[in-house]
């Protein structure tokens, strides 16, 4: 178990993790979500001692990272993919790291050989693809078959095969009883990877707790509506406290009221509708709406600024 | 998720035992030699070292007949076939720099650290094995480019041997002065972590230094200059004294040796404090 109390660490002016808390139990995979920018790495940074906290504190299984004895053995990372030095072999790298904890060379061949780079195993690292780089990472975190695995954003440039392979690594790693926390940004690959979640956004915690609960509380119901008059569809909606979202499809999303309760204003009314279905937001929009506020970097989007320009017509 | 998985793991705690200094010496070890710049760098201070003791023994003795009384007598065989040894210095403080600059620029400096969080352990293991290699090879250049250099000073010019008065601490202190360097680079860097710049300061101390203290008024440059690695190594490697203000030879090379301690516990220091 990792356990993390309200940590804090600035950067000179940044606050990059903000009196964080949260924990992450044993043999279940947890999600570490968050946009770019939110603190993800610097927080697993903190939970391997390589970043100091400027207050709380982080442990593994009660205790900090450099109080472990035999680190390797208990706790295994892959923090960024290609942090290797490239004129050393994938082997050499893998058996320095052995030997400061007293691995067999046996292991290293192993570690190996589970990620699929026997082949290149002798070459050095420097010729690896990002994919190759992000499978020696793994295998160095699988090297002291430790009971903690931290990964970070594990899946990045991986091919289709190689992700489901990292999904299944995960899986298989937690129903072994051990801890597995997986940063990404993308809701969509937790939710098929994670049946955790830790949402951070800004550096502060935005939610934890299971991911079938984080579908329940945040994937939004909405109703969509098609109709010809649809300003004062809209008018009569918010009149009975719905909220309306106008679609750049010229629809309405319609939230706060059923499916059943607009149809029959728009009975009354005498207003046509095209279409009338309830939706659910993808986990993926859940997020994003979830840490909307906190998203330092947003990307433009050319729609709004035409609707911007106009809006005066 | 099945219950039946094979569980190859057991998450019963275990005691482990403590990291083992001799685990981190061989990991160290392991680093040194496997990447390129390791060799090649030695090749370098190899060909360089011995390769300029061979210049200057046949130069000399070439032109021994050309020498004034003055600089018949105050030649020093010895001296001149350790000139090299100036480039030993320069090299090995290149190799003590990239040992550790390395692990910052590539990033491996995370893992390392991630495998052994007791900071200034790395430090003493990376040290030890540096100066262990540095030793060896500061030995083996002095002495090769030391008789290499006297082979070539045939007669007229005078040659010396090892069993004279002086001429072994000469050529060994000479050797242990370019370990001393290198345990110093190896310290800068932990400070600046970069290659270039930590490179830039070692050459700064070793080469710019004296020179800039040179061009002072002597009331001010000379009181300097002594404690300069240059004239230090320079008494080291002399037999004939050249009359300047300086420290003895073994009490030069614990200044040095105070050097290279002295950035290897600000460097570990810092290293403990700042994020990886
Ligand atoms: N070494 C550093 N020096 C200064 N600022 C830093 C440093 N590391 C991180 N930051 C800042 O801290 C904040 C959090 O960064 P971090 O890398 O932890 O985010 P992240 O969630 O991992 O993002 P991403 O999804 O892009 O990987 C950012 O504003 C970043 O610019
Ligand atoms: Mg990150």
């Amino acid at each position: 178990m990792i356990d993390v109390r309200g940590v804090t660490k600035r950067f000179k002016d940044t606050v990059a993790v903000d009196s964080l808390s949260f924990e992450v139990p044993t043999g279940v995979v947890t999600g570490f979500l968050g946009p770019n920018g939110s603190g993800k790495s610097t927080t697993m940074r903190i939970i391997m001692g390589l970043d100091h906290a400027d207050s709380g504190e982080a442990v593994i299984n009660g205790v900090p990272y450099h109080q472990l004895a035999q680190p390797l053995r208990e706790v295994g990372a892959l923090l960024e993919a290609k942090a290797i030095h490239p004129g050393r072999t994938a082997f050499n790298h893998l058996w320095y790291l052995a030997q400061t904890n007293d691995i067999a060379r046996r292991r290293v061949s192993e570690v190996i050989e589970l990620v699929g780079l026997t082949q290149v195993a002798h070459k050095r690292v420097g010729k690896f693809s990002l994919g190759m780089g992000q499978r020696l990472g793994i295998a160095a975190a699988l090297l002291g078959d430790p009971g903690t695995l931290l990964f970070d954003e594990p899946i990045n440039g991986l091919d289709p095969e190689g992700i489901l392979w990292v999904r299944n690594l995960l899986k298989g790693l937690a129903a072994e009883g051990r801890t597995v926390f997986v940063s990404s940004h993308l809701m969509s690959e937790m939710a098929l990877t994670a049946d955790h979640l830790v949402v951070i956004g800004r550096g502060r915690l935005i939610s934890t707790g299971s991911v079938s609960d984080f579908i329940t509380t945040n994937a939004n119901q909405y109703v969509r509506v098609r109709t010809p008059r649809t300003d004062e569809l809209a008018g009569l909606l918010v009149a009975q406290g719905a909220r309306v979202q106008r679609e750049d499809d010229g629809s309405l999303a319609v939230s706060d009221l059923s499916a059943e309760q607009i149809g029959v204003t728009c009975g009354n009314a005498g207003i046509f509708l095209y279409e009338l279905s309830p939706q659910s937001a993808s986990l993926e929009e859940a997020f994003m709406e979830m840490t909307r506020e906190s998203v330092d970097y947003h990307g433009h989007r050319v729609d709004e600024d035409v609707a911007t320009s106009t809006s005066g017509k | 998720m099945t219950s039946t998985t094979t569980t190859v793991w057991s998450p019963a705690p275990v005691a482990h035992p403590r990291q083992r200094t001799v685990s981190l010496l061989r990991a160290e070890w392991t680093k040194m030699r496997t990447v390129r710049s390791t060799m090649w760098t030695l090749v370098a201070m190899t060909i360089i070292t011995v390769g300029i003791s061979m210049i200057a023994g046949s130069t000399i003795a070439n032109r021994w007949n050309t020498f004034s009384v003055i600089q018949r007598l105050t030649f020093d065989p010895t001296r001149v076939s350790l000139r090299g040894l100036l480039f030993s210095q320069l090299i090995i403080g290149v190799l003590g720099v990239l040992v550790m600059s390395a692990e910052y620029g590539t990033g491996t400096i995370r893992a390392t650290l991630a495998a052994v969080p007791r900071r200034p352990r790395v430090l003493a293991a990376k040290a030890a094995v540096f100066f262990a290699v540095a030793v060896v090879a500061g030995e083996v250049l002095a002495f090769s480019g030391f008789l290499v250099g006297q082979a070539l000073l045939v007669s007229p010019a005078p040659h010396a041997v090892l069993s004279q008065p002086n001429v072994l601490r000469a050529v060994a202190g000479g050797g242990l002065v370019v370990a001393v360097l290198g345990l110093f680079a190896l310290g800068l860097a932990t400070i600046i972590r970069h290659s270039a710049g930590a490179i830039t300061a070692y050459v700064g101390v070793l080469l710019v230094a004296p020179i800039i203290l040179q061009s002072l008024p002597s009331s001010i440059g000379q009181p300097i200059l002594k404690f300069m690695p240059f004239t230090i190594s320079d008494t080291m490697t002399s037999v004939v004294s050249n009359g300047n203000d300086a420290f003895s030879p073994w009490v030069g090379l614990l200044v040095l040796a105070g050097y290279a301690i002295a950035a290897l516990v600000i460097g570990g220091w810092l290293l403990n404090r700042r994020d990886a």
